[in-house]
């Protein structure tokens, strides 16, 4: 297990890393263009070889990367070319927001998908219709149109909920469920029913194999065979499907932050990337893979503890 | 939103078969005529609206519907339909871009990472990788923060971020298709590489590529529609996402402006996505019907379906009295199809295990002596049910008790000994979990005293070393322990009869006598009847005092296992036993063992 962990957790730091460089040299092709983009049209060409050089644009990208690089990894993510500001202390409040709401909508995805994954597998009828509507229109409608749909309902027409801003659970626990509803609500279907549909499937699957049979043989209630041999055994499959679905949630996520205008990293994302402040466009994209790299690790390691078969490979 | 599926489960298929089964149903046509008029619309409305999708004029503000304007204008004064017909010729085909620039690089990559595993399978499998742990959107925001804002470029490069899709979905295929017999032999034959790849590998990897393609196609328009809609894209082209940004921020005053282009996106990606079902529907149809069926039916509700109304009309007379006996009399055993087809397996069974005794069913594959088996456990696959007969054990119809009280009687009454080790065991959970489960819930011991007792019967069955073989997981045993542990299972809450279905036909031969000698200690040390399903007359001869010959659904013969073996009577009994003496089992056994257990 600690080999497993230890092996899987280089091949994420690998992957971070294959990211970070390309990403540097990616958005740093074009940089040549910033000091005017700062400065504006009027500046000379004195003012803008000045500015260049402040930034470091003047030095070889190569000693640029080696630089930010060590510095980033003592969790100095640099400056914005902009404001001035550290880009940690940028993105610190704005994660916060957008971990907040990702966390919430797999969490409330999570427990609704088991509920209707289970009733749709095990009593079959109407559970299972709504779970398969679900899954067409998580499918085909995008989250942000949803979340759309939901404000010019429940806000607008009805005035029932907050269509935009943000309550900070430390202010108001109400007002902080109450702003966070419409968000995870419009974020969750496409979740919701990919994992209910999920579960029933490898519910239905595992009900016919030869071990369910021999449990019941063995006289052991309906109910805990269902639920704990054959809901075990659903479980990987389900986090799998988790682990597929969560970096568009994450996409999706930075939308309908906007829908809302929820202060979050799609806010700092938007506003960094009209200016082309690369140091915060950097941080960004750094920042939300490496969420996904831990996110997929953390599901691996969990999925090799659900499935003792991988335990051993 | 930029989930990438791989379907790796679906098999191959030709084009044309796809589109003759798609054809049949009405909701992918719908669907597909749907996206036939959104493209219409796309290519050709521009033609035919008169104004200009930019041009404002202040007498249209929100002008209602008219003969000049037939959606009205927006709060801009522009004429709605003419932005909503561009922006669907622009969205599209923003859409399209993606679509193509992934297609080309995952259809091109995944067939050559599939056909050649080497470093370029190990480079683009990582790349692929590193890909799908970007968020699109972030991406694409990063990379409009370089180009600016274009919204042809940022399709393109979106492209490259759906390309694993692609590549992941066609490298699996591939690398299945590679070792196919055709294959080799059209390398033999020495066909190039590319037309190998071309002519064969192609034609497999085309249906599915096809259903992706309309799923990759949705990711790509709602991911545009969301960039325009963040407001960093291309404000001079109208887009349905730019279009819904420009509605939004003026939502308080005009929230109608948000239907049409919501409307379109909706509309469209539902359509991909129902005809990317009706086609996954089609594929999978189109393989092993019969198990999809039978799987489609199985809720947990199935086993306990056995219904027993004609029972009580039945064989009421005969009234044993309170014996330790299981009595089957008269058992019909049939199957129903979604269809509403019955097929009667089992027909008119009657015979008795007593205490003490060991019955031998025989029979070969689809006699029935397995549903006959399950039937006494009530444990027939879903969509059996028993529908006449009695299942008389200690005074009482088993076919006719209710699921509780039958739970009361599996295990601690009798017990069951499967036929295939391995599959038995939930691979979940460690032996010693699985073992001790049924003593505490239905023995009501502590935890303590449930594991001594367990490792006592590890022990009893010959485990060789309980201690390390409790903690093990099921994969971590062989076959003949793994049969030993269920034996010890079947046997740890005292039951009266056991019963075996092909306890040792799937176990290696030179575990199969310890496996028969381990049954027979059991039997009597503790005075087991065993109700014993096979289909070899070598374990009949070894173990059994009766047996009962099982062919068609039917007893043709039973009688004291001594003179069945002399004197057979019936013409089938004689080729089974012709079939044991020359060493080998009969042939029918071989062609279809694969349902041997669930249907036989």
């Amino acid at each position: 297990m600690l080999r497993f962990v230890v092996r899987r957790g280089i091949s994420a730091a690998l992957l971070l890393a294959g990211i970070t460089v390309l990403t540097f040299f990616l958005l740093n092709l074009f940089s040549s263009e910033v000091p005017r983009r700062i400065l504006g049209e009027a500046a000379g060409p004195e003012q803008l070889t000045l500015k260049a050089q402040e930034i470091g644009l003047d030095r070889p990208l190569v000693e640029r990367f080696i630089d930010w690089a060590g510095r980033a990894i003592q969790g100095d993510l640099g400056r914005s070319w902009f404001t001035g500001e550290t880009v940690v202390q940028a993105l610190g409040s704005r994660l916060t927001v957008t971990l907040t709401l990702i966390v919430c909508t797999i969490v409330v995805a999570g427990v609704i998908a088991v509920v209707l994954g289970i009733a749709s597998a095990v009593r079959g009828g109407w559970v299972d219709k709504v779970v398969q509507v679900l899954g067409v229109i998580g499918l085909a409608v995008p989250s942000f149109l949803i979340a759309l749909a939901l404000v010019t309902v429940f806000a607008i027409q009805l005035r029932l909920l907050p269509a935009i801003g943000y309550v900070p659970i430390t202010t108001s626990v109400t007002g902080w469920m109450l702003a966070l509803l419409l968000p995870v609500t419009a974020l969750a279907i496409d979740i919701v029913a990919s994992i209910a549909q999920q579960i029933r499937g490898s519910m239905v699957d595992s009900l016919q194999r030869d071990y369910v049979r021999t449990l019941r043989s063995r006289g052991l209630s309906n109910a805990e065979i269902v639920y704990k041999h054959v809901l075990r055994n659903a479980a990987g499959p389900a986090l799998s499907v988790l682990a597929l679905k969560f970096v568009g949630l994450l996409s999706g996520a930075v939308i309908v932050e906007q829908v809302f205008a929820l202060p979050g990293l799609g806010q700092v994302a938007v506003q960094s990337t009209a200016r082309g402040d690369i140091p915060l466009v950097m941080g960004i994209v750094i920042v939300t893979a490496m969420i996904v790299v831990i996110v997929n690790l953390v599901i691996d390691i969990v999925q090799v503890w659900l499935n003792p078969k991988v335990r051993l490979s | 939103m930029t989930t990438l599926e791989a379907n790796n489960s679906l098999l191959p298929m030709g084009q044309g078969s796809l589109w003759k089964r798609v054809k049949r149903d009405p909701l992918a046509l719908m669907s597909l005529g749907l996206l036939v008029f959104v493209a219409l619309a796309a290519v050709l409305g521009p033609f035919l609206v008169p104004h200009d999708p930019n041009q404002a004029s202040l007498g249209s503000v929100l002008a209602p519907p008219s003969a000049e304007h037939l959606l009205g204008g927006d709060t801009a004064g522009r004429d709605i339909l003419a932005r909503l017909l561009y922006a669907s010729r622009y969205s599209l085909l923003g859409a399209l871009i993606a679509l193509g620039t992934a297609l080309i690089l995952g259809v091109t990559g995944g067939l050559i990472a599939g056909y050649y595993p080497g470093w370029f399978d190990g480079v683009s499998s990582w790349l692929t990788d590193l890909i799908m742990a970007l968020p699109g959107v972030i991406v694409l925001l990063a990379a409009r923060a370089v180009i600016g804002p274009s919204m042809w470029w940022s399709m393109f490069i979106f492209g490259i971020i759906l390309a694993p899709s692609f590549f992941r979905l066609v490298r699996s295929l591939v690398h299945g298709v590679r070792d196919e017999l055709y294959v080799d032999a059209a390398k033999v034959s020495g066909v190039s590489d590319f037309s190998i790849v071309f002519r064969h590998v192609l034609t497999v990897v085309r249906a599915p590529i096809i259903i992706q393609m309309s799923m990759v196609s949705v990711i790509a328009i709602a991911v545009q529609a969301g960039l325009e809609f963040l407001g960093v894209g291309d404000m001079t082209i109208p887009t349905w996402g730019s279009m819904l940004n420009e509605a939004y921020s003026k939502i308080y005053i005009a929230p109608q402006g948000l239907i049409w282009p919501g409307a379109m996106i909706a509309i469209t990606c539902s359509a991909l996505v129902l005809l990317a079902s009706a086609m996954r529907d089609a594929l999978e149809r189109s393989r092993g019907a019969s198990r999809s069926r039978r799987r489609k039916r199985g809720p947990a509700a199935g086993n306990t379906r056995l219904t027993s109304t004609s029972v009580s009309e039945s064989t009421r007379s005969v009234e044993t009295p309170e014996s330790s006996a299981l009595e089957v009399i008269d058992l019909q055993v049939a199957y129903d199809d979604e269809a509403g087809r019955i097929t009667t397996v089992v027909h008119d069974v009657s015979f008795s295990v007593a205490r003490g005794e060991v019955v031998g069913l025989i029979g070969e594959s689809g006699s029935g002596k397995t549903q006959t088996a399950f039937s006494a456990l009530r444990l027939l696959p879903a969509g059996g049910s028993i529908i006449r007969g009695q299942v008389r054990w200690k005074g009482r119809d088993l076919a006719a008790l209710s699921e509780k009280d039958m739970e009361g009687i599996r295990g601690t009454q009798i017990a069951y000994v499967p036929q295939e080790p391995m599959s038995n065991l939930d691979p979940s959970f460690t032996i010693g979990s699985q073992l001790m489960t049924p003593l505490r819930r239905r023995l009501g011991l502590s935890r303590a005293d449930a594991r001594a007792r367990s490792l006592d019967l590890l022990d009893r069955v010959g485990i060789p070393n309980p201690k390390r073989t409790f903690e093990a997981y099921p994969h971590e045993v062989s076959g003949g322990m793994a049969q030993r542990i269920l034996i010890a299972g079947a046997v740890s809450c005292d039951p009266e009869l056991l019963i075996a279905d092909e306890p040792t036909s799937s176990l290696d031969v030179t575990v199969q006598a310890d496996v028969l000698d381990l049954l027979r200690d059991l039997q009597q040390e503790r005075n087991l009847g065993i109700l014993l399903v096979t289909h070899s007359f070598g374990v009949v001869a070894d173990i059994c005092d009766r047996v009962a010959v099982m062919q068609q659904g039917r007893i043709v013969e039973d009688g004291p296992v001594r003179t069945i073996l002399r004197r057979p009577a019936h013409d089938y009994t004689r080729s089974l036993l012709a079939a044991m003496l020359q060493g080998r089992e009969p042939l029918s056994m071989l062609t279809d063992t694969g349902e041997e257990g669930t249907h036989e």
